[in-house]
């Protein structure tokens, strides 16, 4: 056969310029960084990052559950509002079990457990639909967006889901670890000070635990057999059938990992917020799709990896954290946010055409 | 000759057409047969019947002397019965080994427990089956879609030949493609016949028939009209074949 | 493969059944009409007024907008892409007419001179939304999806910091006269009158009075007629068909298919612009769309249910009118029969999947 070897060096001279080209994605949110420091004070300080990635970890858990989703050359819209779903059962279920007598500890275990159990039912149910009855994905999922509003509304019955046994308040904006100056540190638990003395907070928990599970994920889609097929069926799902991909379980497999991850997102939520709202992951699924797009995945499929991902989550998180401190309202955001979708798909084409 | 693959009046209806009909043709190792005819003729129905896609309404199907029962695709590729479509089947997102191993990927443990993608021992394996075939690919790591025609006509070649297929079925290989690849895959063909595989080409290019394969069929309607060893016909012939010979008038 | 297969539509597992007969093909085409039709029926003797004149009216009367949305929608999905910022292009052009009537007012300009020039200006400018989102979309090879994401972006951001996040009040009254006006006034068996109330008819006795066809209605029936007509019988909407067929085959026939999906996307922007001015009409107020109206999605919901394929290459404007009217009778029907409203949401979701399915197994059905 004959090679093709690239056309010798003109493209090769251009090294540095090309492997930025490529990262473009990287070098806009150090800018953008760069940006939103200049524009206000106190953006580049500790606290206020460790603030960025806190607010930012529901979208980066819904960013990951939409990856696996976008790579299969789908699309799901329900995370959102499966989310809610899961901030109002897990508060439920914690204080049935809390108001049964149980150990609040064991109680907060218990929900968390059983609310992600449930959680992964719409995911079944969506996985089904697109894989065995063969509903396009975007119907799907806009389904079953409904179906997990109406049923948020009537499992809450216009009470408000509210209130959860302090461990797990503490859990939702605690941090990993505490140093007070002078050397102390303690691990979990703010340490009690004297007025006046400024406790410094290292990492917090939900960031922690975040990162944690993006980093599972990340390695499930890129070193196993799982994820390797993930990407075979979004690339040519024909081929991925005549290999013998057992490309019906994967799908389901698929939408059930991204309910399974917007339940986390719920339960979360309601660590965070200790309350549950049914519309919590509304505008979510917008921004996670987004981040997913930013970060250079194909809407058509095959394409797309959780670094890249998490940068175009980083992207939002920055604008949103950036909007909100330099004082104007984050009605911007959207603005911005639809903009740089745009762009970022136009130069992702640019950049592929050049290779 | 004893067959390696072979349908004994193998039979297939949708509805009220009969697709294939009491069809009986084989192929020995080391052989390849052209399968011709028109377009509706049945040559398509036929090789998935063999290759598991479909299932037969009568007839059997016989490997190597023993029955066999083809249900799915998986039992055609544990059968030995490999099968290149036309639009090659490949992941264009996925690299030259992924490719090689779709569906069958090998997995190697880290840490003792952890199983994890192999993409350096598919690689290598891949590497070790191109140059069996003396195919020349200049990066493994790239993404198929990089690759020309031919170079992808040969990674479809090469997963099949790694999964040690008996019989492979070729589906308009050249149709694509230009003249030196095509010949390129002519000689691929030659060298896996050497092999011993046995080959069913399905080809609208005379030349090609002409060229590598041993013996041919024709179907017209479902039927199988016509078999001829190559070198004992011309093209004329097997055109009169295909199209009927009332149409074409030709004293034999 | 080598261009032969079973041959197309070959049913190969159903024999001869009652969905191979006249009335199961009916059934199947225009399921959803005999749906609604069903639906009339139950909900007439589960609704408490459910079968009122008043009812039905207003239910027709409120959906002015979801119709014009799901209008402009089909054309988009004919062609085999989506507009999902139709929406908040609404919003944006009822924020954006209320605004300007108030800047119009405050600058001394008649009231009526003022709504005129505002619709006037906020149509012309209704189209740009979607051109931009064409260009992006063919010019730049931007999916539809992204393209129309990033504009619902766009569009709501603009809304809102037009409206700063509020309702725009301060409107004259003019406006929801206007929009909420009927054609006929009847007291029966006495008064008959037109555009208003009787002169001098007391306020105390208004619900004797029985109205008759609002205003929108002629108005949503032209545009949907007309549209409509361009759709089925003019070259525009041959063309779209084309597209959404193939886009090969259009291109070889010498169509401008990237001119034309500009002109398609302009179109449901304009539609929407439409709708946000009859928003602004019917309340009385600029709104901005919020999240949880999620306008675009019941509009291509709507369209679904009408019997077009996401595909492209189908669907019709009466079609996904009645997919309209099956959203919202559902709707109203579940309330009045005191059903929670939970469950609508449900009922949308489920009868969304039971279209695609219908659609897959009938799928030479229109």
């Amino acid at each position: 056969m004959s090679d093709t070897r690239p056309k010798a060096s003109a493209a090769e001279g251009r090294g540095v310029m090309s492997y930025l080209r490529s990262r473009w994605i990287l070098v806009f949110l150090v800018l953008e960084f760069l940006f939103f420091c200049f524009r206000s004070e106190g953006f580049a300080n500790l606290s206020a990052l460790q603030m960025l990635l806190y607010y930012g970890v529901l979208v980066f858990l819904l960013s990951v559950a939409e990856l696996f989703v976008i790579i299969t050359g789908g699309i799901d819209l329900s995370l959102g509002y499966i989310l809610g779903f899961a901030s109002i059962v897990s508060i439920k279920i914690i204080q049935a079990l809390v108001a049964a007598g149980l150990d609040p500890a064991l109680a907060v275990l218990a929900g968390v457990v059983a609310t992600l159990a449930v959680g992964i039912l719409p995911g079944l149910v969506n996985g089904w639909l697109v894989a065995y009855l063969n509903v396009p994905p975007f119907i799907a999922t806009f389904a079953m967006l409904g179906v997990c509003h109406g049923i948020s509304e009537l499992i809450i019955n216009g009470v408000y889901a509210m209130g959860l046994p302090k461990l797990a308040a503490d859990i939702g904006s605690g941090h990993l670890a505490y140093l007070v100056p002078g050397g102390v540190l303690s691990f979990f638990r703010k340490p009690v000070v004297e007025r006046g003395v400024a406790v410094a907070e290292i990492v917090p928990n939900i960031v922690v635990a975040t990162a944690v599970v993006v980093a599972i994920f990340a390695f499930v889609l890129a070193r196993t057999r799982f994820g390797r097929h993930v990407y075979a069926i979004g690339g040519n799902m024909d081929a991925a059938l005549r290999a013998g991909i057992p490309v019906k379980r994967r799908l389901l497999g698929v939408y059930a990992l991204a309910s399974f991850l917007a339940s986390l997102g719920g339960v979360v939520y309601a660590f965070m917020y200790v309350s549950g709202k049914a519309d919590a992951g509304a505008s979510l699924v917008m921004d996670s799709i987004a981040a997913v797009v930013i970060g250079g995945a194909s809407m058509f499929g095959g394409s797309g990896t959780m670094g890249r991902t998490m940068v175009g989550a980083l992207v939002i998180a920055v604008l949103d954290m950036g909007l909100r401190m330099s004082g104007t309202p984050t009605f911007d955001k959207y603005i911005l946010v639809g903009v740089i979708l745009i762009l970022a798909v136009i130069m992702e084409r640019y950049v592929k055409e050049r290779e | 000759m004893d067959y390696l693959l072979e349908t004994r009046n193998i039979t297939k209806r949708f509805g009220g057409l009969t697709a294939v009909d009491k069809v009986s043709v084989g192929v020995g190792a080391g052989e390849a047969l052209a399968l011709l005819g028109d377009n509706g003729a049945g040559k398509s129905t036929l090789i998935k019947l063999v290759s598991g896609v479909h299932q037969p309404d009568e007839g059997e199907i016989w490997m190597s002397g023993e029955r066999v029962r083809i249900e799915s695709p998986m039992d055609a590729l544990a059968a030995g019965i490999e099968t290149i479509y036309q639009d090659l089947a490949l992941a264009e997102n996925l690299d030259v080994g992924a490719n090689i191993f779709l569906g069958r990927e090998r997995m190697r443990r880290r840490l003792g427990v952890l199983k994890v993608l192999d993409d350096q021992g598919m690689r290598d394996e891949a590497q070790k089956v191109l140059d069996r075939l003396d195919i020349h690919i200049p990066s493994l790591k790239k993404t198929i879609r990089t690759l020309s025609g031919g170079q992808r006509q040969a990674v479809a070649i090469s997963r099949s030949i790694y999964w040690d297929a008996k019989v492979l079925i070729m589906d308009e290989p050249t149709a694509a493609l230009g003249v030196a690849e095509q010949k390129k895959v002519l000689n691929l063909v030659r060298t896996l016949k050497d092999q011993g595989i046995g080959i069913i080409l399905i080809s609208h290019q005379m030349y090609d028939v002409f060229e590598v394969a041993d013996r041919l069929a024709v179907m017209r309607r479902g039927v199988l009209v016509g078999e001829r060893v190559v070198k004992d016909t011309d093209p004329d012939e097997v055109v009169g074949l295909i199209v009927g010979s009332e149409t074409v008038g030709k004293e034999r | 493969m080598s261009g032969e297969d079973a041959p197309k539509g070959a049913r190969v597992r159903r024999d001869a059944s009652f969905l191979d007969s006249g009335a199961g093909r009916f059934l199947a085409a225009n399921w959803a009409l005999c749906f609604l039709g069903l639906m009339l029926v139950v909900f007439s003797l589960t609704g408490r007024g459910f079968l009122s004149i008043n009812n039905f009216q207003n239910v027709v009367h409120l959906q002015t907008v979801p119709f014009l949305l799901a209008a402009a929608e089909t054309f988009v999905i004919i062609t085999g892409g989506i507009d999902l910022s139709v929406g908040f292009v609404m919003g944006l052009a009822s924020v954006g007419a209320a605004k300007l009537i108030q800047t119009f007012l405050a600058g001394g300009v008649g009231v009526d001179a003022a709504i005129v020039l505002a619709v006037v200006i906020v149509l012309a400018a209704s189209f740009l939304p979607g051109v931009v989102s064409g260009v992006v979309i063919t010019k730049f090879k931007v999916p539809p999806f992204i393209a129309t994401l990033g504009m619902w972006g766009i569009a709501n951001g603009l809304a809102l910091k037009i409206s700063q996040g509020y309702p725009m009040a301060g409107l004259p009254d003019e406006l929801p006269a206007i929009g909420n006006g009927y054609l006929l006034y009847v007291l029966p068996g006495q008064l008959l009158s037109f555009f208003g109330k009787p002169a001098g008819f007391p306020d105390s006795r208004i619900r004797e009075l029985v109205r008759l066809v609002p205003y929108s209605l002629p108005f949503v029936v032209a545009a949907l007629a007309a549209l409509a007509f361009a759709l089925r019988r003019g070259r525009f909407g041959r063309h779209t068909y084309a597209i959404g067929g193939s886009m090969d085959a259009a291109v070889r026939a010498g169509i401008d298919v990237d001119a034309h999906l500009v002109k398609v996307y302009a179109l449901s922007s304009f539609l929407s612009g439409l709708a946000g001015i009859f928003n602004v009409f019917q309340t009385g107020i600029g709104n901005y769309t919020t999240f949880n109206a999620q306008y675009e999605f019941f509009a291509v919901a709507a369209v679904v249910i009408g019997g077009a394929s996401l595909m492209g290459g189908k669907g019709r404007i009466w079609g996904s009118a009645v997919g309209v009217l099956v959203l919202a009778f559902l709707e109203n029907g579940l309330a009045l029969s005191g059903v929670q409203p939970f469950y609508r949401y449900i009922a949308v979701g489920v009868l969304l999947v039971v279209a695609v399915v219908i659609d897959k197994l009938f799928p030479d059905a229109r």
